[in-house]
């Protein structure tokens, strides 16, 4: 494994994660280009048959142990470090979601390493390793440079969702798999006690055509209404931004995104949301997009495919006025 | 109950952010500074969970502009004690951050011991890392992370924490005290206080510093940022402009022809 580009492979639920298939499309590019080997690793409990599903790597080490069944940061990067103990890699890519934020920082710490946060490319060549990094919700991007040029070192990279399409990553195949002990505490300073259900919204949004996004943008509850009447004018539903839900203006089973749902719908009208990662990652893959914000550089254009720089207050009613008058002209359509 | 409370300021990026000459960072001269949001929820829980256990609640805050504002507000709010921590160069790392707030609470007198360490789960400029972790695993303290509920237990030996997974789902889990736990949101949202309380906070002036020690030059850990730009993402959409009236029928026509109106 050493100097061979590592990919920790998440498995939630009995499923390997999207974002695990981006970093492998990523990791097989990087490796490629390196010419040395692509690493999964696979960390769990009886799920040995998972390690199939991740065939876009050149091998899988498979870290199998009670205590990794569920999902706990300090539990996992434990494992990691025993597992990069004899032989470090030269990239570890852990993807940037609510399953194992944390690990990556944590992993750095323990080896010693620098850790970079929000990559959606990474380039190496010779000692120097190079990424391209995402900041500020998705304002700036930036290029950033790791370690002090003393010969390569591992370094350990977060991978911002949506840096590659999963479908470049996922191949189902027989793989060699690497069985790798670890020794882990018992003591259990943290536990998993259940999960949680979403409750079941009234509408299911993963199956709408057609959804209205809100964000703080539209600033208070009382312009609900207005959006609820868009949204009818289109035959969709209205969903939100994470600060809306926070509000409680909305119900979190209308959150999308990172820790709400992701989801396709043919058409997503993004009112007064700025389109930080967390967002997008929920609503990328939309149909068409179209955005209403106030402010041009609002990182929520760089994935509309139609928008408007505008006051969404203003453009509310006169886009749902618009569509009406189209619709009593047309009555057919 | 001793909650302790680590706050950072971020730049407003609802702002147009300008880079620096030198193309490496933000042009400080044009940021506005305001306290980074999922810190500010942090707060608020710790406020919360005082409510129910009672308590007290220490903040320590990075030096930055506007900082001050920040800790008159939390005491308004009902922090008991706030700490400005000082003395370190501007354009620190978040792993420089955490070390930061580590030393400090080592050294000052009264910050340990604590029962909860908590702060922000990410914030928009963790380039280099994540604090939670990072001040967990300097005093192997359990880490938990994108938090929205915490109950302690009437031993206050043990708290339940609500984590956030993908879809919807969370997570209850059970935690040994102490501990650090990085919170997305508060039960509730952070509370509203009055400008004439902060003003009050203000005038009882009781912000202390604490100076923070040299860290140890980790210089194989660095991670330098060559190049900044601003993203610009009206060039990837079609930009519709005119007035109002005018843009909302041009977008009428253009979902029309694809069969969505
Ligand atoms: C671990 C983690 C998980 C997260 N999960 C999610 C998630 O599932 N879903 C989610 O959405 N977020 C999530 N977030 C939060 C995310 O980082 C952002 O904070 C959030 O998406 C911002 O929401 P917003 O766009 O509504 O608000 P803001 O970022 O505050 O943006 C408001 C926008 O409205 C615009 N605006 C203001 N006034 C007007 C007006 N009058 N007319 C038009 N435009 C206006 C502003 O220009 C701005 O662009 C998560 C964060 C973390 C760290
Ligand atoms: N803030 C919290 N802290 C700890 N546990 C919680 C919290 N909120 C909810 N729970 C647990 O989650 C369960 C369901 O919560 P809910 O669906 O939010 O009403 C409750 O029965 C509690 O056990």
């Amino acid at each position: 494994m050493t100097g061979s580009i590592c990919v920790l492979a998440e498995q939630w639920r009995g499923r390997i994660s999207e974002v695990t298939y981006e970093a492998l499309a990523l990791g097989r590019e990087v490796a490629d280009r390196g010419g040395v080997q692509l690493t999964a690793i696979l960390t769990g409990c009886n799920c040995r048959e998972m390690t199939r599903m991740l065939g876009a790597a050149d091998s899988v080490v498979y870290v199998d142990h009670a205590l990794l069944a569920e999902m706990v940061p300090q539990t996992c990067a434990d494992a990691l470090v025993q597992v990069f103990a004899g032989a470090r890699p030269r990239v570890l890519l852990v993807p940037l979601t609510n399953i194992s934020l944390g690990i990556g920082t944590l992993v750095g710490i323990r080896m010693g390493v620098p850790v970079i946060n929000f990559c959606k490319d990474v380039t190496i060549s010779g000692d120097r390793l190079e990424a391209h990094c995402v900041m500020y919700g998705g304002k700036i991007e930036a290029t950033v440079e790791a370690g002090a040029p003393s010969g390569p070192q591992p370094a350990v990279l977060g991978l911002w969702p949506g840096a590659r399409t999963a479908d470049k990553g996922r191949a189902e195949r027989d793989v060699p798999v690497t069985d790798m002990p670890v020794v882990l505490d018992d003591a259990r300073a943290i536990r998993l006690c259940r999960y949680i259900e979403p409750e079941a919204g009234d509408v299911d949004l993963t199956k709408e055509e057609a959804l209205v996004a809100v964000g703080r943008g539209v600033q208070d509850r009382g312009n609900l209404p207005l959006v609820e009447e868009l949204a009818k004018a289109l035959g969709g539903a209205v969903c939100g931004s994470r600060p809306v839900i926070d509000q409680g203006w909305l119900p979190l089973s209308r959150q999308i995104g990172k820790s709400g749902l992701t989801v396709k719908p043919k058409l997503y009208v993004a009112l007064g949301i700025s389109g930080a990662p967390e967002h997008v990652e929920g609503m990328k893959d939309a149909g068409l997009i179209v955005a209403v914000n106030s402010d041009a550089h609002a990182p929520i254009f760089s994935v509309a495919h139609y928008g408007i720089v505008g006051d969404v207050l203003e453009t509310l009613p006169a886009l749902t006025a618009a569509i009406e008058a189209r619709k009593a002209a047309a009555p057919h359509a | 109950m001793h909650i302790l409370v680590l706050l950072k300021m971020v730049p407003d990026v609802v702002e147009d952010l300008e880079i620096a000459s030198d193309g490496k960072g933000l042009d400080l001269d044009y940021l506005r500074m305001i306290l980074s949001e999922s810190d500010d929820h942090a707060l608020e829980q710790a406020l919360l969970l005082k409510e129910r256990h009672g308590g007290k609640v220490t903040v320590l805050a990075l030096d930055a502009p506007e900082v001050d504002d920040a800790l008159f507000t939390a005491a308004a709010k009902g922090a008991d004690r706030v700490v400005k921590v000082v003395g370190m160069d501007a354009g620190f790392t978040t792993r420089q951050a955490a070390g930061f707030f580590s030393q400090v609470i080592a050294d000052q007198a009264g910050l340990l011991p604590a029962d909860l360490i908590l702060t922000g789960v990410q914030a928009i400029d963790d380039l280099d890392g994540l604090v939670a972790p990072l001040v967990a695993d300097e005093f192997r303290m359990p880490y938990l992370g994108i938090i929205t509920g915490i109950m302690v237990d009437a031993s206050g030996k043990t708290a339940r924490a609500i984590k956030e997974f993908p879809s919807g789902v969370r997570g209850e889990f059970e935690v040994k005290l102490p501990a650090v736990l990085g919170v997305q949101a508060a039960e509730k949202p952070p509370r509203y206080v009055p400008v004439a309380k902060v003003r009050a906070a203000m005038k009882s002036g009781k912000i202390e510093s604490a100076e923070v020690p040299t860290l140890v030059d980790g210089g194989w850990l660095a991670v330098n940022i060559m190049e900044m730009k601003r993203n610009e993402p009206a060039s990837q959409a079609e930009m519709l402009e005119g007035p109002t009236e005018q843009v909302c029928n041009t977008l009428c026509g253009i979902l029309a022809g694809r069969g969505l109106v």
